[in-house]
């Protein structure tokens, strides 16, 4: 099941993106190989023909030769470009994830990889996945940079700290696949890896079947189940005093976050952004850094830096991207805020 | 000796100052930027560290400041024009003691900011402060921006000091005469990062 | 000053600039460019084997799979001391500051540079930075990488970081002082008749590398001492949790290193250009051209260098634009290696061992310029970016270029620096070995990369091992190759025969002075009345008609 790692496996890329991310490298190869190759045999052809002592024709050559160099140089500058060109746009792919993938968050300290799937189970230095089925790695690193590496899908981003960056594959073959750090973060670093086994739908199934008892997940995920989890995401929106503000019957005006996900958000210095996940990590823990057109400045929301764990941080991001359809028919009921109000103060009007 | 002439040596000296000058606008360049970078991003926060400063004392060295680069467009002028070497002496020792004022006054201002507890990891107190890993890092670019100008200033004010002895010799020739005019050029460029350095920092809030 | 010499028999025993005097004294305290310039290249040679010595426990290391010759935290120091040591130690300061010191004056016929004193002061200024960082290194050394990424290097990395980052820093101001002078020196010290037009292309490359060296080095400066800072007072500037941005430090960190590869590479070019003229016997083609394109390289170089950072975080369009830039910035050397190629065409070439290293720059550095096509392109560079193809172009460019140009221009120059000639056919093997043992060494090292051997690793998976004995054979191929100009330059010394004042039949104002040259340079101030590379074609023509000169 292993993938083979001959040099024949260079042109196997296991991703989508991945294969045409071989395709440029060998028009690159292409392009270079014959450069290097016309270079090499100038100058060979030169020594043996100019060199000391032959009697090869020497007078001037023609000023015809510098508009030959110009358009020499023309022909491989447009090369060059049309080759920017055509691995920006594979760039602009790998960059963008599709709306819908699958989300996995990953944790990367020093020196393993932590993954955590929606129905919350969690891997250490492993990533299971399905075939054919776009996934989504939302990442943050806990002390340094790190970069998460699947060199069979020709993917790489680095994982920084106290942010979250993205990554997303199609994997198109069954496999295991390796997985490394990539990114210098200390003494272990050459031993920070893992694999990435991708299943057969079949087989995907089946692993998700073993979990552990009570895991579930997050409505719209397929083949998850959805209520538990549901409900524990709401638990925590509501415990940490979310609901006061950001539910559509509060008497408080904050923005609405039903159907914010992936959308764009006008903001009060007139910019526009994204609602993505690091848009939404942010705006929790720190309100003011992105305040919403129509908004007071200073936000009256307060920040939860240094108020939640990360665990809690990703379930809000999940429950926001979960009502992104929508709040559920009972939202105007907030279920047991518990008087758990880790808050500085009180939004007020 | 590897010049040919005076004018030679003249037109190198100057170059030479103005390309070093050049990296010095680079040197400074770098690291103000990193401090814009987080004054946008830490507006309040850093308005807040502003607000510690005493503005008025900032303005009162700025004129000090501003002064001793007039004293020492006078020193240039008495080069280039007459010449009497007592009065460039006379000028370059004005410009040294207002820059040495300045740093008198800065090490004034430090002190304060050392009672106050507002100096980031050796005597940071930042209680009365809403975002305080933020305001330490606007005090951290205060000290090291004002600290690596008054070094600057205080390897000025030694070479005017140097000069102005030098102007003791009878032989203060016309190769001295272009020292006085590259000493100006140098101390007009560090005025003129204070001029950048003093609202960036005082007039923030 | 020399103006009651006897004139002697042989030709050493005329006054120059090393016998004049031979105490230890005039040496240390010597303004004389070309004494400084030799003092440079004993440092610098010293510095490289001592860069090299990781290198080799590096490539032993690799050949097993797992870190059973030495241990990941000892591999960890050896790769950051061998970057530090061979960035800037050895390829910023080699070629400007021992060729371009001693050439650079007599090249535009002056006596000496604008600022001597200044140039001293370089010198021991580079020395300081050098003994700092060898501090460092005694005390167990640094582990973060040649580049320093923040925050592993201001919050997790040990004290030895202190004595590292001073010494580079003060070495900083060694290459600001020697850009500075030179800028100055081509400025206003030109002879009579020596337009910029007539300049040697030597002359124009250090011109350009001078510009780098002057602006871009203070930002490195700066960058350190802010590093510097946090590590010592943890205050958030590169730290995150503590509200400061990691990817600041990357930008202000490549702001300087990308153009400092380009200090690393211009020289060379500008030894080639030389090499090549000289030993096609011809005036180069296109010498506008090049002249301009030393100067593109130099500005565009400045624009560029977020392509170190297309996976770091940095946004997407910021990456487009650093890659179409890069991918620009590639069209000045293609140009300048065209216009080589074409000077070889109707030339009479003689195969030294300065043109054979010459031949082997310009293979070389072709496919190490390309290479860097692929790592502009964005989408291929996510693959590739911190794997091994990453240190293949480096090393492609670094060594199979910078060295070798160095190497060319060591032995092109060694007669008119020492007056004496080396052992042809010595430099003839060696030259081949580097050029074999090079490319057995690190063309394996393309292929690992895109199969997704990362940086930075002391174990790999298995699949890895075939390369990487392939490249560590050819190390050792390489290391002999470097060993033997040591070995045989020192012996010429002594052994080989006097050098006649120019045994090349060169153009330029250094072949028109004694070897080795007096202490002034020129027993009279030179004038110019014609443009550079003013070869006889007629002359060549017969010459190239006959099987011996």
């Amino acid at each position: 099941m292993i993938a083979p790692h001959s040099i024949f496996s260079l042109a196997q890329a296991a991703s989508t993106t991945g294969v045409q991310v071989d395709y440029i490298f060998y028009l690159l190869l292409a392009f270079s190989g014959t450069v290097v190759l016309v270079i090499m045999f100038l100058v060979l052809f030169f020594v043996a023909k100019y060199h000391r002592g032959t009697s090869a024709n020497r007078k001037s050559e023609a000023p015809i030769s510098s508009r030959l160099e110009v358009f020499i140089v023309t022909v491989f500058t447009v090369i060059g470009l049309t080759l920017f060109v055509l691995a920006a746009k594979v760039y602009a792919d790998i960059a963008r994830p599709p709306k819908d993938a699958m989300t996995i968050w990953v944790v990367g300290k020093q020196w393993m990889w932590k993954a955590s799937y929606p129905d919350h189970r969690e891997e250490i230095n492993e990533l299971h996945v399905p075939v054919g089925q776009p996934v989504k790695l939302v990442m943050t690193s806990m002390d340094v940079i790190h970069s998460f590496f699947i060199p069979d899908f020709r993917v790489k981003q680095d994982v920084l700290p106290s942010r979250y960056t993205t990554l997303w594959f199609t994997a198109t073959k069954p496999g295991k696949y390796r997985l490394r750090c990539s990114q210098y973060c200390g003494n272990d670093h050459a031993g920070m890896v893992g694999w990435v086994t991708v299943l057969s739908q079949a087989d995907y199934q089946q692993w998700l079947a073993a979990a552990p008892e009570g895991a579930a997940a997050i409505a719209g995920t397929p083949g998850t189940n959805g209520a538990l989890m549901a409900t524990k995401l709401r638990t925590t929106f509501n415990q940490l005093g979310c609901i006061a503000c950001h539910t559509p019957t509060s008497s408080v005006r904050a923005p609405r976050l039903d159907g914010i996900f992936n959308q764009t958000v006008r903001l009060q210095n007139g910019q526009n952004t994204t609602a993505d996940e690091e848009y939404l990590r942010e705006s929790i823990l720190f309100p003011n850094a992105k305040i919403s057109a129509g908004y007071v400045q200073p936000s009256l929301m307060p920040a939860y830096k240094g108020q939640i764990t990360d665990q809690q941080l990703h379930e809000l991001v999940d429950f926001i991207k979960s009502i992104r359809d929508g709040w559920p028919a009972d939202a105007t009921q907030p279920t047991e805020p518990s008087g758990n109000q880790p808050l500085q103060s009180e939004p007020k009007r | 000796m590897q010049f040919d002439d005076a004018e030679q040596q003249h037109e190198a000296a100057a170059l030479g100052m103005w390309a070093f000058l050049a990296t010095e606008i680079l040197f400074f360049g770098g690291v103000l930027t990193g401090f814009v970078i987080y004054r946008h991003r830490y507006l309040e926060a850093f308005a807040e560290g502003g607000k510690e400063l005493w503005p008025w004392i900032g303005t009162a060295n700025t004129a000090v400041l501003l002064l001793s680069s007039f004293a020492m467009a006078m020193a240039v002028h008495e080069a280039e024009t007459q010449g009497r070497r007592k009065h460039i002496a006379r000028y370059l020792l004005l410009t040294a003691l207002l820059g040495a004022t300045f740093i008198c006054v800065k090490a004034v201002e430090y002190t304060i900011d050392w009672h106050e507890g507002l100096i980031p990891s050796l005597n940071w107190h930042p209680e009365h402060l809403s975002h305080p890993d933020q305001t330490q890092m606007f005090f951290f670019f205060y000290f090291f921006l004002t600290i690596l100008h008054a070094i600057h200033m205080t390897a000025g004010i030694g070479v005017i000091l140097i000069v102005a002895w030098q102007t003791r010799r009878p032989d203060f020739s016309s190769e001295k005469k272009t020292t006085v005019e590259m000493l100006g050029l140098y101390w007009h460029f560090v005025d003129v990062v204070w001029i950048f350095l003093f609202p960036l920092l005082y007039l923030t809030a | 000053m020399s103006e009651n010499i006897v004139q002697p028999e042989l030709p050493l025993q005329r006054l120059n600039y090393i016998n004049h005097d031979w105490s230890v004294w005039s040496w240390i305290n010597s303004r004389d460019h070309k004494r400084i310039g030799v003092m440079y290249l004993l440092t610098i040679t010293f510095l490289f084997f001592l860069g090299s010595l990781p290198a080799i426990l590096i490539r032993l290391e690799l050949l097993t799979p797992a870190p059973n010759l030495v241990t990941r935290e000892i591999y960890n120091r050896l790769f950051t001391m061998h970057g530090v040591t061979m960035v800037f130690f050895f390829l910023v300061p080699s070629i400007p500051t021992s060729l371009g010191n001693f050439l650079l004056p007599m090249m535009i016929g002056a006596r000496d540079l604008a600022f001597p004193r200044m140039n001293l002061a370089s010198y021991y200024l580079f020395l300081a930075g050098a003994i700092l960082a060898l501090v460092s290194l005694v005390n167990g050394g640094v582990d973060t990488g040649w580049t320093f990424y923040t925050p592993y290097s201001t919050t997790f990395s040990n004290s030895a970081m202190t004595p590292m980052i001073l010494g580079i820093f003060v070495a900083g101001f060694s290459s600001i002082f020697t850009g500075l002078n030179f800028i100055v020196t081509v400025h206003t010290m030109r002879c009579p008749g020596m337009y910029w037009s007539r300049l040697p292309l030597f002359v124009w490359s250090m011109y350009a590398t001078s510009l780098i060296l002057v602006l871009a080095t203070p930002v490195l400066a700066i960058t350190l001492l802010l590093v510097a800072a946090e590590h010592w007072f943890q205050v958030g500037i590169f730290d995150p949790k503590l509200g400061g941005d990691p990817l600041l430090y990357q930008h202000l960190f490549w702001f300087y290193s990308h153009p400092a590869v380009y200090i690393m590479i211009l020289p060379s070019m500008g030894v080639i250009s030389e090499l090549v003229t000289t030993f096609s016997r011809k005036h180069v083609f296109g010498y506008t051209f090049i002249a301009f394109s030393s100067i593109a390289i130099a500005v565009l170089g400045f624009l560029v260098w977020g392509h170190h950072m297309f996976v770091s975080g940095q946004s997407m369009y910021a990456g487009m634009v650093f890659s179409v830039l890069s991918f620009l910035v590639a069209v000045p050397s293609a140009i300048k290696v065209f216009n080589w190629t074409m000077t070889l065409h109707k030339g009479s070439l003689v195969l030294k061992t300065p043109l054979l290293y010459a031949l082997g720059f310009i293979g070389l550095f072709t496919i190490g310029g390309l290479t860097g096509l692929f790592l502009a392109a964005l989408a291929v560079d996510v693959h590739v970016h911190d794997t091994y193809f990453v240190i293949a172009h480096f090393h492609y460019i670094m060594v199979g270029g910078t060295m070798m140009a160095y190497l060319g221009g060591v032995h092109y120059w060694w007669p008119k620096i020492t007056g004496r000639m080396y052992p042809e056919g010595w430099g003839v093997f060696s030259a081949v070995l580097v050029f074999f043992g090079f490319n057995l060494t690190f063309f394996p090292q393309f292929i690992l990369g895109y199969m997704g051997m990362v940086r930075r690793v002391a174990d790999y998976d298995p699949q890895f091992q075939v390369l990487n004995v392939l490249s560590t054979a050819g190390a050792s191929i390489l290391g002999v190759g470097f060993l033997l100009p040591l070995c045989y330059l020192l012996w010429s010394l002594r052994y080989e025969p006097i050098a006649g004042d120019n045994p090349w039949g060169a153009t330029g104002l250094e072949w028109k002075s004694p070897s080795p040259p007096p202490e002034l340079n020129f027993e009279t101030p030179p004038t110019v009345d014609g443009p550079a590379y003013d070869y006889d074609t007629e002359t060549i023509h017969q010459e190239g008609k006959k099987k011996h000169v």
